[in-house]
């Protein structure tokens, strides 16, 4: 069935948005062999996101975990994080849907941001949906998007996160989908954003394996990326699932730990339900309510994850493994520390997982980590739970 | 579809209201909001003008709703409402009219489709109306609702298609419920200029009732549709009244719905 993985996915939506999602299906089906489309497309990652992003070896990072690690650096993307290669496909979609008016949620900030930009460039109206919880998280990205011409909506209702500003971005949706295109932020809602996301994140993946396989001579051992919602998993990920040889690692947010119920380890401790469009793993109670999630990071900190992600936690394809945010800020100060680079909070999680394989990695491991976002914005955060200047 | 339409618990009772030449009243109130005990009352309360009954599972996440039924939505939860809860209310509340549970979908596969099946069939639940489960979106609950003594209530939007309302009235039991706008549940002043025309199109692929929803709120409103629709469904502004005014405050707010729809005239 088409829109599914495995029996992941899927499209469980309120009625009103069904023509909407077909003809987005449509579209995009018809665009996916369209030449101009993908030239178009790859014009904006090169000229104004400035892809290809490079990679990088982590010289000083590999000697401490017995691994040669190198970095894919979607840091470097314009706006800060692999976001934007997702938002520029949409907003060519938009474009040729017609469409004016453009809605997102966004939990740290980085896909608001992206679709702000986005936005400006193409002449687009823009509302950002952000729990109000992350607004007070993440002020500085919030002024970004201000200063992009977005307007940003805080979400005061339910958990005041990622979550509910979902759940308001679907309701504006809702309201106004003959006039708005929804550009949901990672591989998650209803088919076709799973796929779609998936594609236009692949990029990643795509330049990596060229990367990697063109200066190292072989392809990775592992590749290791975070996983919220698992949009730059995704990406990555998609570029080596064809090559048994090589393990595929998403690492999840355990918070305070995955026995304290305050993590956002969704494929690692919850079970299969319906939230946002999709049938996916889902953090839920005994009475399928879904449950807080929790993350030092607010682009992990999501109950559910994307339904492809699932499908290969299913099939063993991909390992998930999580970390805490003790473990995650630990990785983030060594990142800094050791390589010159300040990851995002999110990003930190991957690294976190890569440390504590230290002395564990087989001999010649050569390891591939999504560097999926750079954290400037998360400096004040760190700098409040660190005890550093404010 | 396993059932047929002598076996709906919803058929009789519209056979009943055509021979009467009455349109329906078709009440939603969100269980265990304001309170268990209080809900239990509400419901026997609004039962005096009501047709059918829609009981409401509390959801954490109503991405379909608008700030009313969120807010008691969330008051309900808060006060430990749940599925379960629901069926136990339902089952004390021991209503005389038939009852349709309108929920998301992930709470009923919480607690399983086929125990949920086998106990709303238990306790004489006539209709299931998924609020996240368009047509064609799962065939395994939808197969499962289909087998069920339970009609399966399908929702029809004003954006959908016309080769796709067919598709969805095809399958559709017990009545059609046309959603009246764009949107999320919630008053509105007024009604959108196409309705009339949308029930003439869902009346052209069902023979199915029509009932209408989403925004109805006053007495006006309601007698525009009496004669138009078969079947009024008010949600957002009884549970507003419900929560300012209490039961009592609910049943008069019914009751004023109840005689602009009876009024003589009414049907023009």
């Amino acid at each position: 069935m088409q829109g599914r993985f495995g029996p992941y996915g899927g499209r469980y939506v309120p009625e009103t948005l069904v023509a909407a999602l077909d003809d987005l299906t449509a579209l995009y089906d018809a665009v996916r062999s369209d030449p101009a489309f993908w030239a178009e497309y790859e014009q904006l990652l090169a000229e104004f996101v400035g892809r290809p992003s490079p990679i990088t070896e982590a010289g000083r990072l590999g000697a401490e975990v017995g691994a040669t690690v190198v970095l894919k650096r979607e840091d470097l993307n314009h706006t800060g994080a692999h976001k934007i290669n997702n938002t520029i496909g949409q907003g060519l979609l938009a474009r040729r849907m017609g469409k004016r008016r453009i809605i997102a949620e966004t939990g740290a900030g980085q896909h608001g941001v992206a679709t702000a930009t986005v936005c400006a460039r193409f002449g687009l109206d823009c509302t950002v949906y952000m729990g109000a919880e992350d607004v007070a998280r993440q002020a500085l990205n919030v002024y970004r998007m201000q200063l992009l011409g977005a307007t940003v909506v805080p979400v005061e209702s339910g958990t005041r996160t990622l979550k509910d500003a979902t759940n308001e971005a679907l309701r504006d949706w809702v309201t106004n989908v003959p006039t708005t295109h929804y550009i949901i932020g990672s591989v998650v809602g209803p088919d076709p954003y799973p796929r779609m996301v998936r594609d236009f994140q692949s990029v990643i993946g795509r330049e990596a394996r060229a990367q990697v396989t063109g200066r190292y001579g072989r392809l990775p051992s592992a590749v290791v990326a975070c996983v919220g919602g698992g949009s730059n998993a995704m990406g990555i990920f998609a570029g080596f699932l064809d090559d048994s040889s090589v393990r595929l690692v998403g690492v999840e947010a355990a918070g305070e730990g995955l026995g304290s119920g305050r993590h956002s380890a969704t494929l690692s401790a919850g079970a299969p339900g319906v939230l946002h469009g999709s049938l996916s793993y889902l953090l839920q109670d005994a009475d399928g309510q879904v449950a807080p999630a929790h993350s030092v990071s607010a682009g992990l900190d999501y109950p559910g994850v994307g339904p492809e992600h699932s499908w290969l936690r299913d099939t063993g394809r991909v390992a998930y493994e999580s970390a805490t945010d003790a473990e995650a800020l630990a990785a983030f100060q060594t990142v800094c520390r050791l390589e010159g680079i300040i990851p995002a909070l999110e990003t930190a999680h991957a690294f976190a997982y890569v440390r504590r394989m230290a002395g564990r990695w087989p001999p010649d491991a050569l390891v591939l980590v999504c560097l999926s976002g750079r954290g400037d914005k998360d400096v004040a955060h760190v700098a409040a739970l660190l005890g550093g200047p404010a | 579809m396993a059932t047929t339409l002598s076996d709906s618990r919803l058929t009789p009772a519209w056979a009943e209201l055509a021979a009467r030449g009455r349109t329906a009243l078709i009440p939603y109130l969100t269980a265990g909001y304001p309170s268990a005990e209080t809900s239990l009352e509400a419901l026997r309360a609004a039962e005096q003008d009501a047709d059918m009954i829609e009981v409401g599972v509390p959801f954490s996440d109503p991405l379909a709703d608008g700030p009313t039924i969120q807010r008691s939505t969330f008051e309900a939860l808060r006060q430990g409402m749940t599925l379960a809860g629901t069926l136990e209310l339902i089952a004390r509340a021991g209503l005389r009219r038939p009852v349709i549970v309108f929920s998301y979908l992930n709470p009923i596969l919480r607690y399983g489709l086929d125990r949920f099946l086998r106990d709303a069939d238990a306790l004489g639940v006539a209709g299931l109306l998924l609020t996240d489960l368009p047509a064609g979106s799962d065939s395994v609950v939808e197969h499962a609702v289909h087998a069920s003594s339970l009609d399966l209530i399908r929702l029809i939007a004003p954006t959908t298609r016309a080769e796709r309302l067919a598709a969805a009235a095809q399958d559709a039991e017990g009545f059609v419920y046309l959603v009246a706008r764009l949107g999320v549940t919630g008053a509105t002043a007024s009604l959108a200029d196409g309705l009339r025309a949308s029930i003439a199109q869902v009346r052209r692929a069902t023979p199915l009732p029509v009932a209408v929803g989403f925004g109805i709120s006053t007495p006006a409103q309601a007698a525009a549709l009496a004669g138009l629709a078969d079947g009024v469904v008010v949600g957002s502004a009884l549970v507003d009244a419900l929560g300012a005014r209490g039961v009592a405050g609910a049943a008069e707010f019914l009751g004023g719905l109840r005689r602009a729809l009876d009024a003589p005239g009414a049907d023009r």
